[in-house]
């Protein structure tokens, strides 16, 4: 069976869909992904969506997933390049992607990402000089 | 046995072709005759030699009988390219129709001259004529209205993709001005019009001014609302300004909830948000206020 390959890039991971997802592609990916943020201990994940001519309610469903169990993992996932079309048709089917954090293309995504975790690397540090005072 | 009427009026027609069409030239540009300015005596002329050769050859082959048939077709076609010129031209349906009825008094006062003894012959090979006649004069008349109909429907999108214009304000912030009444058509233009846009211009802020508009109702709030959804989706923020007091005042007595979308009294006010979101400032020059 086909696999969406998953890259990794520093401590980011980044799938970009190419190929049109049909539903046993999509539970492989949620599969896959999961176990890749744990192995790595990646701590963003970007999905390219630019690729891909339609999302169902259930591609909807998953994104929604793999987001939650990402930030489960703290793993913050940032879904990018999603089409004027995609975007209509999930708004038509009530689908807003709550909790989903986007970003228009790869670029924006993976500043979005850095963003994120310096915002943590400054609130771990504080943390760390907070137990640090009040040894 | 006699002939029967469709067969007779090839044979009529390239008997008498000559006479035939110069009466019906004549009769087109006599004064008085609808459109008789419009076109020009030789091009007529050529129109009214090409059309009676196709219909001889028409009422020749085999089926001629259906007017709706193939062997009408050349015809036909030849009626649509006639009706279509004309009707650039600004020629009313009935001028084109007239193109085709006003061959019937030359054609039937040759059958008159032909058949005169015979009534019975006569009368068929009238009807017939008048039977094909009828159908072709219908047919320039229906390609005309055809044709205006084009030109509606081409002027229509225009029109809702000129009302929808996507500005741009500055490098990364796009501007939606809507004026007008919004129905469903136009709101669906206007949304994926700003939403392509957003990515052909990588810009991640957009600003739906509504201050032209002059009601919103249940239905134009959920447009609203949803292209603000899916630009959300794309990665873009979408702020929406220009909303008037009494447009307020209908969201809040509808009941409707704008919650999570931004919102501002003024396309500046909301230029100003949207400056600060992708980092950019506008200074004033020191030492004037």
């Amino acid at each position: 069976m086909d696999r969406i390959p998953i890259l990794r890039m520093g401590p980011y991971l980044l799938v970009t869909v190419q190929v049109d997802m049909h539903d046993r592609l999509a539970m492989a990916l949620q599969d896959d992904l999961t176990t890749q943020i744990d192995r790595t201990g990646a701590s963003g994940v970007l999905i390219d969506i630019s690729s891909l001519d339609m999302v169902d309610s259930f591609i909807g469903r998953m994104l929604s997933d793999i987001a939650a169990m990402g930030r489960v993992l703290d793993a913050e996932t940032v879904v990018v390049g999603m089409r004027p079309a995609v975007a209509i048709t999930l708004v038509e089917l009530g689908l807003s992607l709550e909790g989903i954090r986007t970003a228009l293309n790869v670029e924006r995504g993976m500043e979005i990402l850095r963003a994120g975790t310096d915002a943590a690397r400054d609130a771990d540090r504080e943390f760390v000089d907070r137990d640090r005072d009040a040894d | 046995m006699s002939q029967s009427g469709s067969s007779r009026l090839p044979a009529l027609l390239a008997r008498h072709e000559d006479e035939l069409l110069a009466d019906w030239v004549a009769e087109q540009t006599a004064p008085g005759a609808p459109g008789a300015k419009r076109v020009r005596e030789a091009e007529l002329r050529e129109q009214c030699r090409e059309f009676l050769r196709l219909v001889r050859e028409a009422a020749q082959s085999e089926g001629a009988q259906r007017l709706k048939g193939t062997p009408w077709d050349k015809v036909r076609a030849m009626l649509n390219d006639l009706a279509r010129s004309r009707g650039t031209q600004g020629a009313s349906p009935s001028e084109t129709a007239t193109f085709i009825f006003s061959l019937k008094r030359p054609l039937f006062s040759k059958l008159r001259a032909e058949l005169g003894g015979d009534a019975g012959a006569f009368a068929e090979a009238t009807w017939t004529a008048t039977e094909m006649l009828d159908e072709l004069g219908l047919y320039t008349t229906e390609v005309h209205q055809q044709a205006r109909e084009d030109v509606i429907n081409r002027q229509q999108q225009e029109m809702l993709e000129l009302s929808t214009p996507v500005v741009k304000l500055w490098d990364g912030i796009l501007a939606l001005p809507l004026i007008g009444t919004l129905d469903s058509a136009r709101t669906q233009v206007a949304m994926e019009s700003l939403l392509q846009a957003l990515v052909d211009t990588g810009s991640s802020v957009a600003i739906v001014d509504i201050t032209g508009v002059p009601t919103v109702d249940t239905l134009t709030a959920q447009h609203l609302l949803k292209t603000v959804t899916a630009a959300r989706l794309m990665g873009a923020d979408c702020l929406i300004s220009g909303i008037r007091p009494q447009i307020a005042q209908t969201i809040v007595h509808l009941g409707l909830d704008l919650g999570q979308v931004t919102t501002k009294s003024t396309m500046a006010d909301a230029f100003k948000l949207a400056l600060k979101k992708t980092g950019a400032s506008i200074d004033r020059p020191a030492g004037r206020s």
